[in-house]
């Protein structure tokens, strides 16, 4: 028998039962589409990150509270880093000439402008922070280390914060409020876009000291140093963590690359899309079930058609074929319809909810080939059973 | 009596009586010898459904069986359609003997050398006319072009030409048997096996049937062997074979199974008559419109 002719068969036999063979094939459409959307946000959500931390400028090296490959265990937490700004400078000196350094730290805040109130994000920082992450100034001027070290009031505003606190009015050489302190706009820095929804252009940048002050404490967030190339990068890592190690005891902080944070984000990703993907597998995996159990109806129902056959000369296997294909064809048709939805569900999320979503090839190949899998294993059974009939018996059926 | 080199016409002589005539031009279709079939239904209980039958069919012959139900009628149509393997006993396809073939090679031989016609007609419900004829085609690999052509002259040979795109739904239950002596013949197989083949049908339209049958057996040559209950279609064949409690009655076959089958191949030279068989057959219209050359 040709498999044209096979393939004719069972697309007859599945619309010759619609109803049954769509809530059959149902089970397989949401597997499928599950499949796809979570792997297209997982994807989407890991190429965002890239991105994020790319624009942070390249060649940078990290060193933050705890032991980073073991997680953010019992060091971990912005409270507990003992990470001080004289260890800033002290890194300054020791690196002085071979990279650049800086540290942040952040707190979100309330701030009040002529326009209005807005929660924002006060972020404290040295001079060097707009050369080190490779920000631009678009008016004004950044504050310096001087204004840094002396604790002035002064403030950089990001886009969104401008535009929230001043509305149409010019901010520069104006007075805002965090926290109720007062401090004097001096500058504008570029869009920077946002990150998982979270505006980071709604951004209020102030000299670190000054920010320590505002918030009360001692520490800084994360130190940041900007190697000059990337074949730097490993001697400057070597630098910055012996110098580091001179006041701070080795286990409470962590020295990073950019890959290194990719790494680790990718590796936690990774691993969360898998275990939602297994979820999906499993939706999959009942939907075969309904399959098996929906063709061994179909196999009991059509005995006797399978006895005609064989009397006119079928031989088991072109029986066989004939049920794995029409197995195969409701799969591969929920496998189609899932797809579609999954990757109309995956735009249309991209599109209007800040889930990033992603929808690759492999994504596909990945959902679509299961489907075909589902079909494989789940059909066999009853392909085999329709193919092993007797002939003479099943042509009494009934 | 014949010199023609046409096999033993006895389909019901038993071994002994076949064999020293038999020639070796003309396999005859089916031989079975001596074939038993049990079906164990349980630890005890073993059904024995056919026990010791002999039956040799040669080219063109046409025998009726004729017994009560559960006298073991459809159990040996089974064999003698290979879609069943005896439990003791040979049986032959055209000198083959099932033991020596596959499952595969079972359901080649039907497909080539036998057409199936039941009592229920069999025709696949939402598939036309032409399609369901078509069907024994499709399992050979036939392109759809030349399955439809085929399928074409064989409802032209049972006068459903213009029927062919009918479904089985829309057709009188003569018709639909109609379609599927056409599906049977499609192949041009050697044997013909129908069972009960008027048995759904109302005795107008059954002796049509009949009729048709008979036409097929004696213009085409394919051997036909009826299974049926009914006397009255039984006793259309020249030889008509009584059977009861799984064992053929050689005792009773009628006297016709001395006298030789209808001509062998198609077309057949116009044969004597033979006064013995035609006044064992009751008139059908059928025949009396058709005039088949063999009587
Ligand atoms: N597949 C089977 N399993 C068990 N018993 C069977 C089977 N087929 C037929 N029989 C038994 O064999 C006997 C002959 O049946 P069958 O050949 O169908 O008779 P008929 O066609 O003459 O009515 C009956 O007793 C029947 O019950
Ligand atoms: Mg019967």
């Amino acid at each position: 028998m040709r498999a044209g002719e096979s393939l004719r068969v069972a697309g007859g036999a599945i619309l010759a039962n619609r109803l049954r063979a769509g809530l059959t094939a149902l089970g397989v459409v949401i597997g499928v589409m599950s499949v796809v959307l979570l792997i297209s946000v997982g994807t989407g959500a890991r190429a965002e990150i890239t991105e994020q931390l790319e624009a942070l400028g390249s060649n940078l090296v990290f060193a933050v509270p705890g032991g980073f490959e073991g997680g953010p265990t019992e060091g971990g937490g912005p409270t507990r880093s003992p990470f001080t700004a004289q260890a800033i400078d002290d890194l300054s000196n020791d690196l002085a000439g071979q990279a650049e350094v800086t540290g942040t730290l952040s707190s979100g805040e309330q701030a009040r402008g002529p326009a209005g109130q807005v929660g924002i994000s006060a972020f404290g920082t040295t001079g060097s922070y707009a050369s080190v992450t490779d920000t631009d100034v678009t008016r004004g001027t950044f504050f310096s280390d001087t204004d840094s070290a002396l604790g002035r009031r002064v403030a950089v505003l990001g886009p969104s914060a401008a535009e929230e606190l001043f509305g149409q009015r010019d901010p520069l050489g104006q007075q805002i409020t965090v926290a109720g302190v007062g401090f004097e706009v001096v500058g504008l820095v570029e869009e920077a876009g946002t990150t998982f929804g979270v505006d980071t252009d709604l951004q209020v940048l102030v000299p670190l000291r000054a920010a320590q002050e505002l918030f009360g404490i001692q520490r800084v967030d994360t130190v940041l140093v900007r190697a000059p190339s990337p074949d730097a990068l490993p001697g400057v890592v070597d630098e910055v963590e012996a110098s580091l190690a001179q006041t701070i005891d080795e286990d409470r902080f962590s020295v990073l690359t950019q890959d290194d944070i990719l790494g680790v984000v990718g590796d936690v990703l990774g691993t969360l899309t898998l275990v939602l993907v297994a979820i999906a597998g499993i939706s999959l995996l009942v939907a075969g079930i309904g399959v098996s159990n929906i063709m061994l109806v179909s196999v009991s129902e059509r005995t006797r058609e399978i006895g005609l056959r064989k009397a006119l000369g079928a031989r088991t296997r072109d029986i066989t074929s004939q049920f794995l294909i029409e197995a195969l064809l409701l799969c591969g048709l929920g496998g189609l319809l899932g797809l579609g939805l999954g990757i109309a569900f995956a735009e249309a999320a991209a599109a209007t909810t800040p889930l990033p979503a992603e929808v690759t090839w492999w994504a596909i190949a990945l959902a679509f080939g299961t489907s075909l899998g589902v079909g494989i294993v789940f059909g066999v059974l009853p392909a085999r059973r329709a193919g092993r009939l007797d002939p003479a018996v099943a042509l009494r059926h009934e | 009596m014949s010199h023609n080199g046409l096999p033993s016409p006895s389909a019901a002589a038993s071994a002994a009586a076949t064999a020293d005539t038999t020639s070796a031009q003309a396999e005859p279709v089916v031989d079975a010898q001596d074939v038993t079939r049990h079906y164990v239904l349980g630890k005890d209980t073993i059904v024995e459904a056919l026990r010791g039958v002999s039956l040799t069919v040669p080219p063109g012959a046409f025998v009726s069986i004729v017994g009560p139900s559960g006298s073991g009628k459809s159990t040996l149509l089974n064999l003698l359609g290979a879609l069943d393997r005896p439990t003791s006993g040979a049986l032959r396809f055209s000198g083959r003997d099932v033991a020596d073939l596959s499952d595969a090679e079972l359901a080649s031989l039907r497909n080539t050398d036998i057409g199936f016609v039941f009592q229920q007609f069999h025709l696949l419900g939402r598939t036309p006319a032409r399609d369901n004829v078509a069907l024994p085609l499709v399992y050979r690999g036939e392109s759809r072009r030349e399955r439809r052509r085929r399928a074409d002259e064989a409802l032209d040979l049972v006068g459903l030409a213009h029927r062919r795109d009918h479904r089985p739904a829309e057709l009188s239950g003569g018709e639909q048997q109609r379609v599927a002596i056409a599906r049977a013949l499609v192949s041009q197989p050697r044997l013909l096996l129908a069972d009960e083949p008027t048995g759904n049908l109302d005795s107008q339209t059954g002796s049509d049937i009949m009729g048709l049958l008979q036409d097929l057996n004696a213009q085409a040559g394919v051997a036909l062997v009826v299974i049926t209950h009914d006397p009255e279609v039984a006793a259309l064949a020249p030889v008509e074979l009584p059977i009861r409690d799984g064992v053929l009655d050689q005792e009773r076959a009628t006297a016709g199974s001395l006298v030789p089958p209808p001509a062998v191949t198609a077309p057949p030279p116009p044969a004597e008559p033979d006064d013995s068989v035609a006044s064992q057959r009751p008139p059908s219209q059928a025949e009396a419109a058709e005039e088949p050359p063999t009587r």
